[in-house]
């Protein structure tokens, strides 16, 4: 059977969700192997959730939002880039391809943008194939 | 007091031995605990040997400290031995609770520190390239053992159930108080013991109980990253507003602040808050947030943000150095590239 990734793509509830729906309405093909998580604004994504994403299995995070300025609660997305940023090195240091970590700016409109993006973030995920903190969840079980 | 004494044991693993000296900065209060408490078992301060905690019987000391972290199977057996031998078992200092400082190991595996430490390093020579043997035969057939190194380092309770834990690197005289008014108004009868879990600290951020918080009707702006080795910190005012790394705001308190009363950062050694999964994440957060953030904010390209952030020279060292065995990610990894 051909291995499929799990990928997690959390939205901002104003622009990037409404960009996934309108991606989703419009019947653009993209490939089933992500699962969005709606957030208020991109500012509410904790780097904790990211990490917390990849503890669990996730073998790519993406995290998209308004584009800079259009923030529905005006500056939440220029916090988010810097923290997104610095996660970024973080998670490099850690060892993982910053590949499979991911911020984009996707509005409301830009449906065909999002099915891009995701097919995209899919393709270079599989050819990564599985994160190797699936392989850490195991050993740790067997230790702890 | 015709009460019977308590007992205490003192047991190290993969530990600098800060911790068997700061029970020593018990200070003139140590007496009040020897009152109360009779030491059975400390490597460190009597004469006594690993057989001696394995014949006595299970559950027969009150009250086990195991300081250090496991780095290797002896450490865990003799965790396990405790774990058995005492009523109750704290983790006691940052290494036990965190994995600390040694923990750090994480950012590596065996064999990369095995060949940094066996092959490679300067004033080694070992052509065969022989690296330790957990077990050995002499000519004479007789076997000779070493601990097994593991792969990577651990907090207490990854490997046994833990009653309590006293943060810190090392537990500072003020904590060393807390858990003597503890058991002291235990052993009398005056109170119970906490519930099971319970981090022997406070449950706010060290922000907040730090002399030099601005408060909160100010908000904190950060224009560019310096460092303690570069400029003369102004000893009054908050490290972060003049822009010096400061853990305060993704630790605990409970230690005092005694790195700030001394004029230097905090560098987390109390680990995060009960509300906080990653101390590492959680400073990332809160310094990213308030970091180079202009009038002009729209003018900022994603590339000077790339630099911005890269004014921080080793996020996971500087976030994670007491807490990486017991962060989300635990250890660094080798991925495809
Ligand atoms: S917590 Fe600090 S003082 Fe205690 S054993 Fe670990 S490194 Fe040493
Ligand atoms: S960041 Fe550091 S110096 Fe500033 S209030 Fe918090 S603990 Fe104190
Ligand atoms: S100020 Fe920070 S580094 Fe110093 S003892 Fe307290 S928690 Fe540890
Ligand atoms: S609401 Fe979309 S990024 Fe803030």
């Amino acid at each position: 059977m051909e291995w499929r990734p799990k990928i997690i793509v959390f939205t901002c509830n104003w622009c990037s969700y409404a960009g996934a729906d309108l991606a989703g309405v419009s019947r653009l093909q993209m490939p089933p192997d992500f699962r969005i998580i709606r957030v208020m604004c991109s500012a509410r994504v904790d780097p904790e959730f990211v990490l917390r994403a990849f503890q669990r299995g996730a073998d790519g995070v993406m995290v998209a939002g308004c584009h800079p300025g259009d923030c529905h609660y005006i500056g939440g997305n220029y916090r988010t880039r810097r923290r997104m940023a610095l996660l970024k090195l973080l998670l490099q240091q850690f060892g993982l391809n910053p590949k499979r970590f991911r911020l984009e700016w996707i509005s409301a409109g830009e449906g065909q943008k999002f099915a891009e993006v995701i097919r995209e973030f899919v393709d270079e995920i599989k050819k990564l194939g599985p994160s190797p903190y699936r392989q850490i969840k195991k050993e740790v079980r067997k230790h702890g | 007091m015709a009460k019977k004494k308590i007992t205490l044991a003192l047991k190290r693993g993969a530990s600098c031995v800060g911790c068997d000296i700061a029970v020593v900065n018990f200070s003139e209060k140590l007496f009040e605990l020897l009152e109360i408490a009779d030491v059975v078992f400390s490597p460190t301060l009597i004469d006594v040997k690993y057989k001696d905690l394995e014949a006595m019987p299970d559950k027969s000391i009150t009250i086990g400290l195991y300081h250090g972290a496991v780095r290797n199977s002896e450490n865990a057996h003799l965790a396990e031995v405790m774990r058995k031998k005492c009523q109750v078992l704290i983790a006691y200092g940052a290494c036990a609770h965190m994995g600390g400082i040694p923990g750090l190991a994480n950012v590596s595996n065996r064999e990369k520190i095995f060949e940094t430490v066996y092959k490679k390093t300067f004033s080694t020579e070992n052509p065969e390239g022989v690296y330790p043997q957990t077990e050995w035969k002499d000519e004479k057939g007789r076997t000779l053992t070493l601990p097994e190194f593991f792969d990577e380092v651990y907090a207490l309770d990854d490997i046994v159930d833990v009653d309590y834990y006293v943060p810190a690197c090392p537990p500072t005289h003020k904590m060393n108080m807390q858990i003597l008014e503890l058991i002291k108004a235990w052993v009398e009868g005056k109170a119970e013991l906490p519930p099971k879990g319970t981090v022997i600290a406070e449950e706010k951020t060290l922000c907040d109980e730090c002399p030099r918080n601005p408060g909160k009707e100010k908000n904190i702006k950060v224009d560019r990253i310096r460092y303690i080795s570069e400029v003369n910190p102004d000893p009054d005012k908050c490290f972060l507003e003049q822009g010096i790394l400061c853990l305060g705001p993704a630790t605990r308190a409970g230690c005092g602040a005694p790195c700030i009363e001394a004029n230097m950062p905090c560098r987390g050694c109390m680990g995060p808050t009960s509300r906080v999964m990653d101390q590492g994440g959680s400073m990332l957060s809160a310094i990213a947030s308030i970091l180079g953030i202009r009038e002009d904010e729209i003018e900022i390209s994603e590339e000077e943000i790339e630099k911005l952030v890269s004014q921080i020279k080793d996020p996971l060292g500087c976030f994670y150095r007491f807490s990486l065995p017991r962060s989300l990610l635990r250890r660094v990894v080798e991925d495809r590239r």
